[in-house]
This record gives C-alpha cells, sequence and structure tokens, in this order.
C-alpha cells in the first residue's frame, strides 16, 4: 500500500541528510506527511501557508539543516513570488514534493483548473520539474535530492494520482 | 521616535546577534547604520521576515532577532500561530509598528487603526508578549535576549522614513557570509 511508498520516500529524504520538513497538507499526501511527522530524524514544521514554509526553509537552510516542502500543485499559484525573490534570489537549494492534483483519477473538478497551468508555471520559473506517474518513478528521487543540493535551485516533484495509486 | 531612531538605539543590543531584517527600509537603513556578516536582509519578498527568523533559530542554538514591521506580519499574520506552537528560546521577533507601510510611502496600516498585534500574538498563543513605546526597545529587546525565551516586542512608534541608499550587496554573497557566520559561532569561533 502506499504507506510503504511514503516510507520508501521519507527514506530517501534521510538518506539525503535532509532534516527540516515544512507541510501544507494534501489528501493525497497525508501518508507521507505522517511517515515525516514521526522520523525522529527529520524536525517537521507544519505551515499555514506554503510561502511561509518556503520562508521557515529558507531560515533552516541558512541555519545549517536541509530543508524540504511538502505541498500541492495549487501552492504554486501560491507561491510565485517567494519561489522567485527569496529562493531563486538567494541561491537556496529546495525540493519541493508536490502532490499533483488534477490529472487522471481527480475527482474535484476544481482541481484540474491548476492542474493546466502547473507545468506552465513551473516551466516560466525555470524549476526543474519531475513528474511522477509510474510507482517505478520513486526510483529517481535520490538522485534529484543530490541535483537539487547540487545546483542549489528549488525543484518541483509532481506526484500524480496515478503514482499513489500504483503504490 | 519614527523606525530609523528605534534601529540606531537598538544597535549596540543587535550588533552581536543574529539578525534577520525586513525588506525596503529597514534593511537600508540597518545596512547604513551596522552592516555585518551576522545581519541577513531581505531584499524582496514582503512578509516572510518571522518566518526566517524562526526557521532559523529553530535549526540552530544561536539566539536571533527578527526586526519585522506592522505591514509586514499583517501580510503572514498566521506566522504567529506558526511561531507560538514551535517556540524557540534563542528566538525574539521585534515587530516595530508604526502603523504605516513604510517603504511604500506611508500608507496607513489597520495596526494602526483597530487591530493589535500584540493581542493576536496573544490569541495565537504566543505566551510573552510585550508591547511598548518606541523609546523603551532597547532596554525591553535586552531584557527579553537575557531571559532566553521567546518573547514577541510590539515596538510602537511614529511613522516617517529618513533618505537611504538601497542595499547593492549581491543577494547570493549576503546569504553565504551569512551562514558562514551562523557556521562559524556554532563550531565554537565567535
Ligand atoms: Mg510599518
Amino acid at each position: 500500500m502506499s504507506s510503504d511508498l511514503s516510507g520508501r520516500i521519507v527514506g530517501d529524504l534521510v538518506n539525503n541528510d535532509i532534516d527540516f520538513v515544512t507541510t501544507v497538507p494534501c489528501k493525497q499526501l497525508a501518508g507521507v506527511i505522517e511517515a515525516i511527522e514521526n522520523h525522529d530524524a527529520i524536525l517537521h514544521i507544519p505551515s499555514n501557508k506554503e510561502d511561509e514554509g518556503m520562508g521557515l526553509c529558507a531560515g533552516a537552510y541558512m541555519g545549517g539543516k536541509r530543508p524540504c516542502i511538502v505541498m500541492q500543485n495549487t501552492a504554486i499559484g501560491v507561491t510565485v513570488n517567494t519561489l522567485v525573490t527569496l529562493i531563486q534570489f538567494y541561491q537556496i537549494p529546495l525540493p519541493m514534493l508536490i502532490s499533483y492534483r488534477g490529472e487522471v483519477g481527480e475527482k474535484v473538478a476544481c482541481q484540474v483548473e491548476m492542474a493546466l497551468h502547473t507545468k506552465a508555471l513551473l516551466d516560466q520559473l525555470s524549476i526543474p520539474t519531475f513528474h511522477f506517474h509510474h510507482r517505478d518513478d520513486v526510483e529517481e528521487l535520490d538522485g534529484i535530492l543530490k541535483h537539487t543540493w547540487m545546483c542549489r535551485k528549488p525543484t518541483a516533484i509532481l506526484t500524480d494520482a496515478g503514482f499513489w495509486r500504483a503504490a | 521616535m519614527i523606525r530609523s531612531e528605534i534601529l540606531k538605539s537598538i544597535v549596540p543590543v543587535i550588533t552581536d546577534r543574529l539578525v534577520i531584517c525586513n525588506i525596503g527600509l529597514p534593511s537600508q537603513e540597518l545596512f547604513q547604520l551596522d552592516d555585518r556578516p551576522s545581519n541577513f536582509y531581505m531584499l524582496g519578498t514582503m512578509g516572510l521576515c518571522s518566518s526566517i527568523g524562526l526557521g532559523l533559530a529553530l535549526a540552530q542554538p544561536g539566539k536571533v532577532v527578527a526586526i519585522e514591521g506592522d505591514g509586514s506580519v499583517l501580510t503572514n499574520l498566521a506566522t504567529l500561530a506558526t511561531i507560538a506552537n514551535n517556540a524557540s528560546d534563542n528566538f525574539v521577533l521585534l515587530i516595530i509598528d508604526n502603523g504605516s507601510y513604510g517603504s511604500t510611502g506611508d500608507q496607513p496600516t489597520y495596526a494602526g487603526m483597530r487591530t493589535s498585534l500584540a493581542k493576536v500574538a496573544t490569541a495565537c498563543g504566543c505566551e510573552h508578549v510585550i508591547e511598548c513605546e518606541a523609546e523603551e526597545t532597547a532596554g525591553t529587546l535586552q531584557d527579553a535576549l537575557d531571559a532566553n525565551r521567546m518573547t514577541i516586542i510590539i515596538a510602537k512608534c511614529q511613522s516617517g522614513n529618513i533618505d537611504v541608499p538601497v542595499i547593492e550587496m549581491n543577494p547570493v554573497l549576503i546569504r553565504e557570509r551569512f551562514m558562514a557566520e551562523v557556521a562559524s559561532r556554532n563550531s565554537g569561533g565567535t
């Protein structure tokens, strides 16, 4: 079940020394958020809004931690300014584990509206973007995290309903 | 007193602390008064000074002062709930409340009208919230740092600005200089 997948994802985070994670909930991410909360090696600070979470991550990074933010793709609409003027401008590495709502399998029509803009916005912002659709795509995560630290950029890992359903 | 006078008065208190300074005139004024590697200047991103400060305080043991504005906190009001529920005793949030958006031309904020940021902070669950007059800011801040407990200070002052140039330092240099300072302190350096 998806708890195995959540455990695998959190294991990759911890193996890459990620020790500070902020989350804004999504139904699709409930399992991974629970696994993050329960892992002793991770300081989990839930945030109210994703731009606030990116501020927390920036501060934690400057304090010597390796941050990650977990959020829904609707957050891309919320965080454009923060991504550009804080994360990119100061060259702060930040992996963003994102639930890609609004793809095939979605039950909420409104989610499709933001899904239509998600990749275009990430492309416009020149954010390296990776789309996990099949269960095996999780094999890429370790390399993506290393890539994020190497290039000191925000990176987007979009996980869609197919990825989570197949788990 | 106006904000720049408060900043001048607190320089002796914050000069050896890790400081996260708000976007716009506050950072420009602090840069002119007392530029140090232990200062992180925000060049953009309205509203996130307190969030960056909390993240820094949670990540390492050094004492952190985040210098916020009333307008900026209103932009990210939920930060006070996050701060209250993740209290870090090495963190002091100083909100310089001049009741206006100073950097954009002193348009009034709601904090200068019916809204009390001190009451909001208290309602959010912050335990040590102090509202003080501008002249009391330096002493109140020193006491908060000495007390080793997370404190939210709202310093009420008049609106008004002085002429200061923009910060031309490269943002990556600001960050790397700051991070080197944090790292050296935490490895037993300064
Ligand atoms: Mg103000």
